[in-house]
């Protein structure tokens, strides 16, 4: 059969508010009304994670049909008639918003969520007149607010289970779950522990699937402001590779705008007395890494490595699979690599103390809240912990706008030189196989001592969620493996684990696509998620500023050579061991 | 850990692995979650946290979905049941005879709140939904006993009969 006759095989005829369409088998009302340009609303759908027709807000009235049905779930027939904005769809719908305000906390004005809520949204688009149109009793909920990353609060969930299946299913974490029935049914962990106490490796994947103010980091932006505001202070900031590929959305730019000239004017109009780049790092990262390989390939140490830079994933592997501990890079990750050299070596060259100098991170991420705490990273004393505050691209949104910047109106600005040079190999580090890639260019010259014909190692870009690939370096084979996504990781040690995989290097990152997709990043609404490939637009963006760069491998980065040949000798010298290295433990998930 | 008495653990195993063995023998079944729990119930009486983790475990789900399980259905229980458990019905038949009554006396009796247990383990106290006996209404049950058309002042006597 020729592709044609397969094509129209597959194709079914329907009738969309009397407009006939043609929708592939198997397609959703949903899917085929979105196809023909209606957006049905939803709440609780995200596309493969969490398909459960509980929310009742994509009802449609279909011809024959009893009741109204869920297009979310519903799939197309041959012939079918389906009336999506009916009277009778649009009181079920405000019904339904009705009776889920009646045990909401209403405290929009000031919830992190304000402006972009997608039940406020709905509320507003369905003339929800009345929001205690159903009063009744109130369940009441303590905040959860154990973890050092974010804030639990049930009176704002509406129980879609969105953030259950997100743990569940794309992380294969399961820390929270739905505990009772009926009137009393409430998402949290198990035997109603906090957060703390569970598995949570603080990801913040929950935080971008929900739809309300129920899940948000815990706010560090007054710490920030305070430090700007303190003249005894000298407060550096440094900016993730994936930030700038995600900022611009906050302010209304199309998904994959890359927006790094942008955000560093902003920040130095924030009043940071230095802006940096964390990507400066990200190349040191790459140097002691490819080190630690080839001095592990080289000595028979234990292999397959895989990376640390994603403090997420170094919590999975501590709690779930700590018997790869071994395998897990000592090297620390970028972010922390930056704070250890802004309070050594940036503070003798600058010849301020160590203490002085106050350290903010912008992060795609929640979990580097969590990593700025953990022992080993405290390079300067005890007291001085790397990495001051570690802020999310929302709280960066946060300051700009309580600053009154017009992001759209500020000019193209550098970063600062003393810290903010980087290579295209450390742009990539916010995309899933970005540091595998990163690492392989340095890995392979330095092994080989000849030049790279082509930078680019394409078979570990993509956003599958596992990626393989063979190469020759010098003499000998390189077997390596990318995962991102902590339920994907665990598919791939534990391949390993039973022997049926074998891998040299191996790169993993907790959130799926890498930190373009992180926990800490702006929130897309699920009707944006469902039907846009975030995590590739997303990473267009980083790629395509490597491609055009001529400085494309960490090695050759001027600033990199220059803090070896004047402060740390070599990669895995004894110094640079004690200043951007760390270590792990071992920890027991008790619920 | 309770200790063990001989009764409840056939074979001197311990509860846990009795578990265990049943979750092995019944591995290839679909949906084994719940009627895990059932057995592991059946075992411990009701559903204590090491409970419900050896099910996790052995079926490799997250504690957090078999806690769900547990706490969804109202035949299971996470505080322990006493030697002898009471069920007072609470359907429509009873309920208009004075089952509530019965309900209210028993908890003044025993001294606990209805889903409770005696300090001594002797008694916990339970609501239901209809016995299948609304002739005799009201009606309550202890262990696999039923006593019907009862008016309130048969109950110490009938609290005797159970150590």
């Amino acid at each position: 059969m020729d592709q044609f006759a397969l094509e129209t095989v597959d194709m079914i005829g329907l009738k969309i508010n009397n407009v006939a369409c043609r929708a592939p088998a198997g397609s959703t009302i949903l899917e085929a009304a979105r196809a023909a340009g209606i957006a049905i609303p939803t709440l609780c759908f995200l596309k493969d994670i969490n398909e459960i027709g509980a929310c009742r807000l994509c009802v449609v009235e279909v011809k024959g049909a009893k009741n109204l049905v869920t297009a979310c779930v519903f799939p197309i027939a041959e012939g079918m008639e389906v009336f999506t904005n009916t009277e009778k769809v649009q009181a079920a719908r405000r019904t339904n918003l009705k009776l889920i305000l009646s045990i909401h906390n209403q405290e929009c004005l000031v919830c992190s969520r304000s402006g972009n809520c997608e039940l406020q949204k709905l509320c507003r688009e369905y003339g929800v007149d009345n929001r205690m149109a159903f009063e009744g009793e109130k369940n009441h909920y303590e905040l959860d607010t154990s973890t050092v990353h974010m804030v639990r609060d049930n009176s704002k969930c509406i129980l879609c289970r969105r953030c259950v299946a997100t743990c569940n299913i794309v992380q294969g974490i399961g820390a929270i779950g739905v505990s009772e029935r009926g009137f009393s049914t409430h998402v949290g962990c198990s035997f109603d522990a906090s957060l703390e106490q569970s598995a949570c490796i603080n990801c913040g994947q929950c935080i971008v699937s929900c739809p309300t103010g129920a899940l948000h980091e815990k706010d560090d932006t007054d710490k920030v402001w305070a430090a700007i505001g303190d003249p005894t202070k000298h407060v550096i900031v440094q900016t993730a590779p994936s930030v700038r590929a995600t900022l611009g959305e906050a302010f209304g730019l199309p998904v994959g705008t890359n927006v790094e000239k942008k955000m560093a004017a902003a920040l130095r109009r924030l009043g940071f007395d230095g802006v940096y780049d964390t990507d400066f790092a990200a190349d040191m990262t790459i140097m002691e890494e490819a080190t630690e390989f080839l001095e592990r390939v080289k000595t028979g140490g234990t292999l397959p490595l895989i990376t640390s830079c994603c403090p997420g994933w170094v919590k999975f592997c501590e709690t779930f699979f700590p018997e790869f501990i071994p395998n897990l890079s000592s090297c620390k990750s970028p972010q922390q690599m930056f704070g250890a050299l802004a309070k050594t070596y940036y503070a003798e060259r600058t010849g301020k103390k160590a203490e002085e100098i106050f350290c903010v991170s912008v992060m795609p991420c929640t979990a580097k809240k969590f990593e700025i705490g953990r022992p080993g990273e405290f390079a300067a004393g005890p007291e001085m912990p790397d990495v001051d505050v570690a802020l999310t691209t929302r709280e960066l949104t946060h300051m700009i706008q309580r600053a009154g910047l017009l992001f759209d109106k500020l000019p193209d600005e550098p970063f600062d030189p003393a810290m903010g040079v980087a290579s295209g190999a450390a742009h990539i580090f916010g995309a899933t196989g970005g540091v595998m890639e990163a690492a392989l260019r340095t890995a392979a010259e330095t092994l080989t001592g000849k030049e790279l014909a082509n930078p680019e190692f394409s078979a570990v870009r993509g956003t599958a969620g596992i990626k393989e690939a063979e190469y020759t370096i010098g003499e000998r084979k390189v077997r390596v493996c990318v995962a991102s996504g902590t339920a994907n990781a665990a598919k791939v040690l534990q391949a390993v684990k039973r022997g049926e995989k074998e891998y040299d290097f191996i790169e993993i990152m907790a959130c799926p696509g890498g930190c373009v997709n992180g926990g800490g990043q702006p929130v897309q609404h699920a009707d944006v998620r469902n039907f846009t490939d975030l995590q590739a637009l997303r990473a267009a963006a980083l790629y395509n500023e490597d491609a055009g760069m001529k400085l494309r491998k960490s090695h050759e980065n001027p600033l990199v050579q220059q803090v070896y040949a004047e402060f740390l000798q070599a990669p895995g010298s004894h110094k640079a061991h004690e200043i951007l290295h760390t270590g792990y433990e071992q920890r027991i998930k008790e619920f | 850990m309770n200790k063990q008495s001989p009764e409840c653990c056939g074979g001197g195993e311990t509860k846990e692995q009795q578990l265990l063995a049943w979750i092995q023998a019944h591995r290839e079944e679909k949906g084994l979650a719940l009627p895990a729990l059932q057995k592991a119930q059946e075992l411990y009486g009701y559903l204590p946290v090491e409970a419900q983790r050896i099910v996790a475990r052995a079926l490799d789900k997250p504690l957090t979905e078999i806690y769900g399980i547990a706490t969804f259905y109202s035949q299971f229980s996470l505080v322990p049941k006493g030697r002898n458990c009471i069920s007072v019905c609470l359907g429509t038949a009873c309920y208009v005879k004075g089952g509530g009554r019965i309900y209210e006396l028993l908890q003044q009796k025993l001294g606990i709140a209805g889903g409770g247990c005696t300090e001594d383990g002797r008694f916990s106290l339970d609501a239901c939904r209809c016995l299948g006996c609304c002739g005799m209404a009201p009606v309550i049950m202890i262990n696999d006993d039923v006593y019907g058309n009862l008016t309130g002042d048969e109950l110490d006597a009938i609290l005797s009969k159970y150590e």
